[in-house]
């Protein structure tokens, strides 16, 4: 969407109640751009710090793009609280369930099609171990048009890292992928590493599946957090938005 | 992205957060993204009270380095203690 100092820019965002696994009501941010439409829909997984600023800040920034965004609180069942808070206990229980997540996902691709301004497509993205969870999604939930998986660790696991949270390798489901894949990686990364990087773009190839891999050298983990200057890489960063979009509006619209 | 590295301890002692002092009950030791401190994993502290809702967290981030300078003072003072108390 090419957006000039003549487009009416406008947003409604605010905190909604969606479905999710077991029909649970749980808090989602939404963000959706004002007029008729109609626009395609993007749901955004949030990361292992949990459902923080950067996560709202990401959400409004898709809807000022012309997406129907959302990004529930896949933490929601740890209860309210500041979220470095909630992030901990969900940690310290040993992380949230996969088959949980991608239930809560599925509500919120169901919803963002109920919207009267949607298109009728729906993607999905993530960062970090949102990165791992918008693949699962992708290979998992129904009706998703387009997958964007930034830097998710843990889509190749060993053995040892399976459990009944997580009970599957998601590089295991690369077969039941049926919608492009953008992925975008720091060559700094440890988790995922460039090997591990390498290895599922090994099996997307494989499979023959519609996908993009986008490299950056200088840059680690998590370097779109403009919130961590630790992370963050201006110009890797940039770059990355830009590709961010460009997949999106290629796919969606 | 984020570790797998959770370590638990139980506790008997207090604490002291934003809303005063809380009976500590347990803590976890993690190695993850921290939110505040400037590393990109730090160890992350967390002494909680006996709640169910857990809702009183006292945390601390800490790099590597001084995470085991923390943990040898602990163990020093432990000692320390012992000896006071005629344990050892």
């Amino acid at each position: 969407m090419t957006v000039t100092t003549g487009t009416y820019r406008g947003m409604l965002a605010e905190t909604v109640t969606i479905r999710g696994a077991g029909d649970d009501p749980i808090y989602a941010y939404q963000a959706r751009p004002l007029g008729p439409g109609p626009f395609p829909g993007v749901v955004l997984f949030h990361h292992r710090p949990g459902w923080d600023d950067w996560y709202h800040h990401a959400t409004r920034l898709f809807a000022d793009r012309g997406y129907l965004a959302i990004c529930p609180d896949l933490y929601a069942r740890a209860g309210h609280g500041e979220p470095d808070d909630v992030a901990a206990k969900v940690r310290a229980e040993g992380d949230v369930p996969d088959a949980q997540v991608v239930a809560d996902g599925q509500g919120a691709i169901d919803h963002l099609r109920t919207l009267p301004t949607s298109n009728g497509k729906v993607g999905v993205f993530g960062t970090c171990s949102g990165g791992r969870h918008a693949y699962l999604a992708a290979c998992q939930a129904t009706g998703v048009d387009a997958c964007a998986d930034l830097w998710g660790g843990r889509v190749v696991m060993a053995e040892d890292e399976l459990n009944d949270r997580y009970p599957v390798a998601p590089i295991d489901l690369t077969e039941q992928l049926d919608c492009p894949l953008l992925g975008i990686f720091g060559l700094e990364d440890r988790s995922p590493s460039p090997e591990e990087v390498d290895q599922h773009e090994a099996r997307l190839r494989e499979l023959g599946k519609d996908y993009e891999f986008h490299r950056y050298d200088g840059a680690g983990h998590g370097f779109f957090y403009h919130d961590r200057p630790n992370n963050y890489r201006a110009e890797q960063a940039l770059d990355g938005w830009q590709k961010v979009w460009r997949f999106f509006d290629e796919h969606l619209r | 992205m984020c570790t797998d590295i959770t370590e638990h301890a139980t506790l008997t002692g207090s604490a002291k957060g934003p809303q005063g002092w809380f009976t500590a009950a347990s803590a976890e030791v993690a190695y993850d993204h921290p939110t505040h401190a400037t590393v990109e994993h730090a160890i992350m502290v967390s002494v909680r009270d006996g709640d169910a809702d857990g809702q009183q967290r006292v945390a601390v981030e800490l790099d590597r380095s001084s995470a085991r300078d923390l943990a040898r003072a602990l163990l020093r003072a432990a000692d320390a203690a012992d000896d006071y108390e005629g344990d050892r």
